[in-house]
């Protein structure tokens, strides 16, 4: 695997961009021309070889650029990153798993060498290379949880299961589409998903809990979620929307292709072995409407898509101003010929 | 004054009941302002010994003494009136750390006192749904900034100011019992300036 990580930013001069293969891989998460919530889990098993669904944790061009923007995240906001007492263990849990997978997918950029609890991880594309004590927190640099998500692109929640739920007792969230862990932290499933409208009628959230209570060890699940932002911002928090928010209006016809953004986590789920916690990794992935519409099939389903997406959603999702700009960016794109069924772009 | 009702809301908005006498060693009852109802329609309905084991704890803030009398008069083993939920905090926590098996919690009032209360008893290992709560009185909101994160106390009106750093804050309905209160965000963030007429929380 060979992968050229870029040098860019996600903040003041915006100089994110995707390559020409980075586009190809996008997950793109519509299937078909129309959009409504849905459990959609599927097991997250490895679907052909070079997309984000191949690997445990994908590793792409953006990683060192967006380990380096999380580290100002949390040098401004400590409290972006918050771990429950009980939830160490989990940490733990979370941190092997990480190494495991890394060095397994991507033996020419992670090493891990265990000779009993003494380990040896190596990271080279962030220039790291440590020795710790497994499972004793004062040979790491930060907690477990913590160590491992600053070299590890996507947020991180980690769910204590207790009392048939799910409880957000710790997490690492500086990329996270307009949520406040240091709020929701503490919280049941019910509860962290209270704002979202539609879904809990329609029963989406009863039945998605059923299915990630009884996920098993060695058997992680996925889906896909969506939203959409103005400039390639992975800090779209709560926190400082008093600063971000105003960039929503600075979309013209001009700028739009460049500066709207679609917005796509890959969401996966991993039952944790010794805390029998879950893990809940929520990987951002970002694409220019001009990155987007180079793929003919994915511009006139996106089109189509934006086009009938309910009003309760498109506000939910923050883009309901700017939704009649978007459209018309996107219409131009739009032929009204048939796509093909799926996600990828050139079947 | 009855039990306050309000509309069905999103599902991390604490809902509120209706006290009612439990089999318990020992009660503790805690209220502020017009919260002293609750706990005198409660005591209609108690036996003597349910008085004998209690502990009430009212902070009567814009109530003044419309209640204080009647609820010393209910003769409950400990009665404190305290000028502040602030002040009335160490004494709180003292009795929780005696908490025992039986004990019965109470809590009446604002939804900024049962929140903080509820809160305390929750860090000392008390499960959130064996306490009983009804709300009475004033719908003034506990809110955070989501920004700076400050606590601004007994907010009525919507939006409103961030008493820490200014804000103009809207009021949601997302509750965070860790936090014992709800969450403001700024108003205005993609229109400066643009703020709405406050109006009174319902």
């Amino acid at each position: 695997m060979n992968i050229r990580f870029n040098d860019e930013t996600f903040r003041n001069d915006y100089t994110f961009k995707n390559s020409d293969a980075a586009i190809k891989r996008f997950p793109f998460p519509f299937d078909k021309d129309s959009y409504m919530y849905a459990v959609n889990m599927e097991p997250h098993t490895p679907v052909r070889e070079g997309s984000v669904y191949y690997n445990s944790f994908d590793v792409d061009e953006h990683y060192v650029s967006e380990m380096r923007d999380r580290a100002m995240v949390l040098d401004e906001d400590p409290l972006r990153c918050q771990s429950l007492p009980h939830m160490e263990l989990a940490g733990w849990d979370l941190l092997e798993l990480i190494m495991v997978e890394k060095a397994k997918d991507y033996p020419d950029l992670f090493e891990l060498h265990r000779d009993g609890d003494n380990w040896h991880w190596i990271n080279k594309p962030l220039g790291i290379d440590d020795k710790f004590t497994f499972m004793d927190a004062t040979t790491l640099p930060y907690g477990p949880m913590e160590y491992i998500t600053r070299q590890t692109q996507g947020d991180f929640c980690v769910l204590d299961q207790r009392d048939d739920n799910l409880w957000m007792d710790a997490g690492m969230v500086t990329t996270q589409a307009d949520w406040s862990l240091d709020f929701d932290i503490g919280m049941n499933f019910f509860e962290w998903h209270a704002p979202v409208p539609l879904a809990h009628e329609k029963g989406i959230f009863v039945r998605a809990l059923k299915f990630l209570l009884n996920i098993q060890q060695g058997a992680p699940a996925r889906r896909l979620n969506w939203t959409m932002t103005v400039n390639p911002l992975l800090d779209t928090s709560p926190e400082n929307y008093h600063k971000w928010g105003i960039q929503k209006t600075t979309l013209t016809p001009e700028n739009i292709g460049n500066k709207q953004h679609l917005r796509v986590e890959l969401q996966t789920f991993f039952r944790l072995p010794r805390s029998n916690g879950l893990v809940f990794p929520i990987r951002c992935y970002l694409i220019k409407l001009e990155e987007l519409v180079t793929y003919p099939k994915w511009a006139r389903r996106f089109h189509r898509v934006i086009r009938d997406l309910p009003v309760e959603l498109a506000t939910y999702k923050g883009f309901i101003d700017n939704r009649p700009m978007i459209l018309e960016y996107l219409s131009q794109f739009d032929d009204g010929a048939e796509t093909s069924p799926g996600v990828w772009p050139e079947d | 004054m009855a039990k306050t009702e309000f509309e069905p809301s999103i599902k991390s908005r604490p809902v509120y009941g209706e006290l009612e006498v439990r089999a318990g060693k020992s009660h503790l009852l805690i209220a502020d302002a017009e919260g002293a109802g609750a706990i005198l329609d409660l005591a209609k309905s108690a036996q003597k010994d349910f008085l004998a084991n209690a502990h009430i704890i009212y902070i009567p803030k814009n109530a003044g003494d419309k209640y204080t009398a009647q609820l010393e008069g209910l003769g409950a083993r400990q009665y404190y009136a305290g000028p502040s939920y602030e002040a009335a905090v160490p004494r709180i926590q003292r009795v929780l750390s005696d908490a025992s098996n039986g004990l019965q919690i109470y809590l009446a009032g604002t939804e900024g006192l049962m929140g903080q209360a509820m809160r305390e008893a929750t860090n000392i290992g008390y499960p959130y749904s064996a306490i009983q709560t009804e709300h009475r009185g004033s719908k003034a909101r506990r809110m955070q900034c989501v920004h700076c994160k400050g606590i601004t106390e007994d907010v009525t009106t919507d939006p409103f100011e961030c008493s820490h750093c200014g804000l103009n804050l809207f009021v949601r309905d997302h509750y965070s019992r860790r936090l014992a209160a709800f969450q403001g965000v700024c108003v205005d963030a993609e229109d400066p300036g643009n703020v709405p007429d406050k109006v009174e929380i319902t």
